[in-house]
């Protein structure tokens, strides 16, 4: 009976003896798994170049982590959260993968990180909106890069009262986003002294916006802001210029615009848009030299998103790297433990709840006349500082932080 | 000033005017539906991808072979009418002895064909097409800022609108038209060429989508996905005004754009349910819409 035993003993440490001798990086491979929109509307901010970023930043590295090759893997969600959820249910069940990146619609994210947090494996949120995914719905499994609602409400909102623009109608999108982004909004124009002069809820999505464009000629307010996202932001800028919105002397704040909604819909119709932006392809000499990079694989220049997902898997990868281990808290760790300082971030830092915190900034886009070239779309009038920029740890529901 | 409910007379004149330039548009594109489903029986539902060919054909032409909009209201309709004429030669005929439902999945298929390879090709973000500068700017009508160009769609859309309903009710072709709509084995028998009127005629209806997408083109940010949201509002608009009336949708598509049009200043949060609504009602008390026939 005691040989028997001592044998089996044995024989248990001779077989996990090879495994104990390699690094602590499961599968003997580090697999990444990019799920995003790659066909719908929120295809062209993350979308096929997202994973092209990704893929960039695994060439970068080197392809391999002590050996270990790095292995891409990537999903269409379609927008929906059930897609999303079983797509990295079966990536982590069968094919072993360690990190989640991409992420965009918010109804998506939420449900993977509840699959990541059930089987402890990581993931990093580069495309979604909602400022809940590090607030009520934060768990210790994943990282929110690149910005939230928060910022896109705050700091738009906040510099425009600051700058004179004190009254203000509303295009809100009715639906759940849209009345969280509107309530944001609302408060911080009446914290600094402004005032909603009155607002319309329109339906998600609107092709035709010109009778709530001149709703909002009607009310007289000085500013005209854009609670909704994607096409509807589109066709609300487009119908606005049309009507000679801002020529009148309205100016539009956009709350949630990316670059190429700018860039597809053209300076034209954009000049003069204000709005808050994580990152800018023309900010640095970092930045520029990357996103040429980026452009000559692409054609386009990345968006702040995209800019995100090269930023956030280099910095995974070299925490992996430096602790030798996939293992999700141990990354999270030493990732948090590591400042971000890269052509995306000076000094940005990852919080408790998950929030990468770095500074934003609000830009004005261009006249036609003050653009240099196709992608020259941007002016940077302020950088707002990490700190302002993101809501305080001492407001958050997260359950990680300690009140 | 005169108020109506709140609203004062003038801002209401301002938005029964774009409601009814809305009503101009799914009124050509209900037009070409109802014309369609008038000889075809078959319910196009490739018309939004057609129609968002039409505008995807006219930045395209701007942008690489330099055509401008005036010709491209000219030739952007013919070139995707004759994609219309391969569909119905080489894909709608060799169904259109079997249930017309079968019409409508190839429809629906194509559809989402045109629609997933321009995502693709070009994403989704969509691009936007200059206003021909003769159309540029607007004028001040006292209770609103006109644009210049959405008076000329309002003009244009009516005029071929009208030209449609005229050539259909008022000339030998037409005639040869409504006729085969009420009974093709007859006008076959009478030596009238009926398969080639119906390739012609599905040809006609695609190319009328495609005017319509023309003319959206410096509205709208030209998208692959512009036509699929638009679709289901014109089939409303059709089922409104009676399955293959002519007249009907052209009536029923400038009412509905006036309804809708008041939705949004009244009650905005349904401005995209009303015209359903209506068509509920319209369903319950007439089942064959507003200008159908009797069963």
């Amino acid at each position: 009976m005691n040989i028997t035993k001592h044998a089996s003993l044995t024989a248990a440490a001779l077989l996990l003896a090879p495994s104990l001798a390699q690094a602590e990086i499961s599968g003997d491979a580090v697999k990444i798994g990019y799920l995003a929109d790659m066909s719908g509307t929120y295809r062209d901010l993350a979308g096929p170049g997202g994973l092209e970023a990704l893929n960039m930043a695994v060439e970068d590295f080197g392809g391999e982590i002590n050996g270990a090759p790095i292995e891409v893997l990537s999903a269409d969600d379609r927008n929906s959260a059930d897609v999303g959820a079983n797509t990295v249910r079966g990536w982590i069940d069968q094919d072993d993968v360690d990190l989640v990146a991409g992420m965009v619609a918010s109804s998506v994210t939420i449900a993977v990180t509840n699959i990541l947090k059930q089987k402890d494996k990581l993931g990093i949120v580069s495309g979604s909106a909602a400022s809940s995914i590090t607030n009520e719905h934060c768990t210790p499994n994943h990282i929110h890069w690149v910005y939230d609602t928060y910022p896109m409400a705050n700091g738009t909102a906040k510099a425009i009262v600051d700058e004179g623009g004190d009254t203000w109608f509303l295009l809100t999108a009715d639906y759940a986003f849209g009345h969280a982004l509107e309530s944001d909004v609302e408060t911080v124009v009446k914290e600094n002294g402004g005032e909603i002069v009155g607002k319309v809820r329109h339906p998600f999505p609107t092709n035709d916006f010109s009778s709530y464009i001149l709703q909002a000629q009607g009310s007289g307010a000085k500013i005209v802001g854009l609670a909704n996202a994607g096409s509807d932001t589109v066709n609300a800028l487009t119908t606005a210029s049309q009507f000679g919105l801002v020529q009148s002397g309205q100016t539009l704040a956009g709350l949630l615009i990316f670059l190429n909604d700018v860039h597809a819909l053209g300076l034209d119709v954009t000049q003069g848009l204000q709005l808050t932006t994580g990152w800018y392809w023309d900010m640095d000499d970092e930045s520029r030299e990357w996103a040429n990079r980026y452009f000559e694989r692409t054609q386009r220049m990345p968006t702040m998103v995209q800019a995100g997902i090269y930023s956030s898997t280099l910095h995974y990868l070299n925490a992996v790297a430096e602790t030798g281990s996939d293992a999700a808290a141990t990354v999270r760790e030493q990732m948090a433990a590591t400042p971000v300082n890269d052509m995306f971030a000076d000094d940005g830092r990852i919080r408790e709840d998950g929030r990468m915190v770095h500074d934003m900034y609000l830009v004005e886009v261009k006249s036609p006349s003050e653009s240099e070239g196709e992608w020259d779309l941007y002016e940077i009038l302020r950088t707002i500082p990490a700190e302002e920029a993101f809501r305080p740890l001492s407001e958050s529901q997260c359950s990680l932080v300690k009140g | 000033m005169t108020t109506i409910f709140g609203i004062p007379l003038m801002v209401l004149f301002g938005q029964l005017l774009l409601g009814l330039i809305n009503g101009a548009f799914y009124a050509l594109l209900s037009l070409g539906l109802a014309v369609i489903f008038g000889l075809l029986k078959v319910i196009n539902f490739a018309h939004g991808a057609q129609y968002m060919l039409g505008a995807f054909a006219a930045l395209l032409g701007l942008e690489y072979l330099e055509l401008d909009y005036w010709l491209a209201l000219l030739i952007v309709p013919l070139v995707v009418g004759a994609l219309g004429i391969l569909i119905e030669r080489f894909l709608l005929r060799r169904i259109q002895h079997i249930d017309h439902l079968y019409g409508l999945l190839l429809t629906f298929g194509l559809a989402l064909i045109f629609e997933g390879t321009l995502v693709n090709l070009f994403g989704v973000s969509g691009s936007s097409y200059p206003v021909p500068e003769v159309l540029a700017g607007g004028f001040n009508l006292g209770f609103m800022f006109l644009p210049t160009y959405r008076a000329w769609v309002l003009v244009a859309a009516l005029v071929v609108c009208l030209f449609t309903w005229f050539m259909i009710e008022s000339t030998r072709l037409g005639a040869y038209l409504r006729a085969g709509t009420e009974n093709p084995k007859l006008m076959q028998a009478f030596g009238v060429n009926v398969p080639l009127l119906v390739t012609l005629t599905y040809g006609f209806g695609v190319a009328l989508a495609a005017f319509a997408g023309v003319l959206a083109a410096p509205i709208y940010p030209v998208s692959p996905t512009m036509g699929s949201s638009l679709l289901i509002v014109v089939f409303a608009v059709v089922v409104i005004g009676g399955m293959g009336s002519i007249l009907g949708a052209i009536l029923t598509g400038l009412a509905m754009g006036l309804i809708e049009g008041l939705t949004k200043v009244f009650y905005p949060e349904a401005a995209n349910t009303v015209i359903f609504l209506v068509m509920i009602v319209v369903l319950l008390l007439r089942p064959t819409g507003l200008f159908g026939k009797e069963a």
